[in-house]
């Protein structure tokens, strides 16, 4: 008997595709093979024009909706919008969620083994950028006989990736649902991000990224890594009302070291957590692929001309406290495509949560997601 | 679907196939008409989480944008026709709005309630109090209507402003047209609809 949710994908397996064809990156090297692990929620149909592409952000992974095992404690990360009768539903559409090429989750990455050397890559790896995740995935699209995205969706980072579709492959992408994102990284976000790296790269288990040779991993810095990237997923008010000046014990302790404050118990809880299942050069990569995503970087800086060739419609949505991409970084977004005269919509969400926000199931949020999402044309 | 009555006339000054801006688009009623009738490609502005919702699902292009702020993110030019319905007597600052219409757009179309009506003034004179009607139900202290203006006070804008008027159609409340209003339009005329240009 299947104590599972009704509204749940259900119990899902991740598949594995092994690619043999070479993958030339942006940074000039190629990978001459890789596996990407995915998995798909509900049937594509006859015409092959029901499938949704989700990717995931900076430390996501393919396991965005229902249950590995009966056991399984929680859900997939975006479990909360996809299913039968959500807002991504699943009877409908024909849902595609990968680990994107250098996770660690199972996809070819850092902590792979390399063919070559038949060590695993650690540092060897290498750097990707979003430009290459969406050459990757387009192969993913081929394998499994989808010409056409109906949409491509992602928050964050996955939102970056969706635009992406939408410049690299004009002809395959029908919608492009970009959430809490931004068309590139700002100074202070380059700044967050380098104080994460050089957190893990000080870390003296971290021995140069090649951390696996030596029996270790870099926990520390990964774990200083996740907490200031932490602290800009969420708002002052959410962690005021979540937290506030909460003393863990009656009174101050007046030691320089020990955890008084609520609010750092919880970030070193959350750091601790990550570091654990989490490679650190996988993080270091994530963070890279952020900073050099810069698409009008090639077009003299004008995102219009940019997007001048997209065939996408494009649905924008920000949060109201999201400071890490504020609403200000998706207007740019929005003001490029009135610009460059592309069918777009936008809607700023009143939320306390900060950048959070986009994996929370929010009414107004889920209902605009929903009501775009069913407008969107599949053959039946 | 039958258009609202004034939506019905301002579709008919908008050239099939042109870019069209509508500020307060509600739920997108206008922007819809002319998307399936005229191949118009149009934006709509909005600020009401539930018409915004309304558009999305009929799939009208909305940008949730509060047109008492700047309207800067709009180029000069940039569309054929900007549109506002009922919404100038709301603005803080409906000069300035009036303004950006036709630095934003080739054309404006808009339309407001006539604060000279005769039944306003009948009101005010022998009551002494602001009208509140069936088409004006607030009190003063909670209308969102701030800036209440007549047919002559909008023209007198126009003129200081170098705003020409193209065509202006006087109208009741259900937007028909009499031969009375046509005669004294700012003591008969309850709704005017203007086309506007530099």
């Amino acid at each position: 008997m299947s104590t599972l949710p009704a509204d749940s994908v259900g119990l899902v397996t991740p598949q594995r595709h092994t690619f043999s064809e070479p993958l030339q990156l942006a940074c000039g090297k190629a990978l001459a093979s890789y596996d990407l692990v995915y998995e798909t929620y509900g049937q594509l149909n006859s015409a092959a024009d029901n499938a949704i592409l989700i990717c995931h952000a900076l430390s996501g992974h393919h396991h965005a909706a229902g249950y590995h095992s009966e056991d399984e404690r929680k859900p997939g990360w975006w479990d909360s919008c996809i299913g039968p009768g959500k807002a991504i539903d699943t009877n409908r559409f024909f849902v595609v969620s990968l680990n994107n090429l250098g996770g660690c989750h199972g996809s070819t990455g850092p902590s792979s083994i390399d063919p070559e050397s038949g060590k695993s890559y650690g540092a060897s790896f290498p750097v990707l950028t979003v430009e290459d995740w969406v050459h990757s995935q387009a192969r993913l699209a081929d394998v499994l006989g989808v010409q056409q995205w109906a949409a491509v969706v992602g928050g964050s980072l996955g939102g970056m990736q969706a635009l992406q579709w939408a410049i690299s492959y004009p002809e395959r992408i029908r919608h492009c649902v970009a959430i809490a994102t931004a068309p590139k990284l700002s100074a202070q976000n380059i700044a967050f991000n380098e104080v994460a790296r050089q957190a893990i790269t000080t870390d003296p288990d971290f021995h140069h990224g090649e951390y696996a040779a030596f029996g270790v991993i870099p926990k520390r810095g990964l774990m200083l890594a996740r907490m200031v990237g932490h602290i800009t997923y969420l708002s002052d008010d959410s962690m005021g009302l979540k937290f506030g000046r909460e003393l863990r014990s009656e009174q101050l302790n007046y030691d320089l070291t020990s955890v008084e404050f609520e609010v750092e118990s919880y970030l070193r809880y959350q750091g601790q957590e990550f570091s654990g299942r989490f490679d650190a050069n996988t993080y270091l990569l994530m963070t890279k692929a952020l900073d050099y995503f810069d698409p009008a970087a090639a077009h003299g800086d004008d995102l219009a001309k940019t997007l001048a060739g997209i065939q996408a419609s494009t649905l924008v949505m920000s949060f109201t406290t999201d400071w890490r991409f504020s609403p200000a970084r998706s207007y740019e977004l929005v003001n490029a495509l009135l610009a460059a005269k592309k069918q777009v919509s936008y809607l700023e969400i009143e939320a306390a949560q900060g950048h959070d926000a986009f994996l929370l199931p929010i009414p107004r949020y889920i209902e605009a997601l929903s009501g775009y999402m069913n407008r969107i044309e599949v053959t039946s | 679907m039958s258009l609202r009555a004034d939506l019905e006339i301002i579709q008919q000054w908008i050239k099939p196939g042109s870019h069209v801006l509508d500020l307060g688009c509600g739920e997108g009623e206008l922007l819809r008409h002319l998307r399936d009738h005229k191949q118009v490609q149009g934006y709509g502005l909005e600020i009401d989480p539930e018409k915004i919702n309304a558009c999305i699902q009929h799939g009208v292009n909305v940008l949730e944008q509060n047109l008492d702020k700047e309207l800067n993110n709009f180029e000069d030019n940039s569309f054929d026709t900007v549109v506002m319905t009922q919404s100038l007597q709301a603005m803080h600052f409906p000069d300035r709005v009036l303004e950006d219409m036709l630095r934003i757009g080739h054309e404006g179309i808009l339309t407001f309630p006539n604060f000279a009506h005769w039944r306003c003034r009948w009101y005010l004179g022998t009551k002494g109090r602001m009208p509140v009607s069936e088409f004006m139900p607030y009190t003063w202290y909670n209308t969102p209507n701030i800036h209440f203006c007549t047919f002559k006070d909008f023209e007198q804008l126009c003129r200081e402003r170098g705003i020409k008027v193209l065509d202006r159609l006087v109208v009741d409340q259900t937007h028909k047209r009499s031969w009375l209003s046509g005669l004294w339009p700012n003591l008969l005329g309850e709704v005017a609809i203007y086309r506007i240009s530099r």
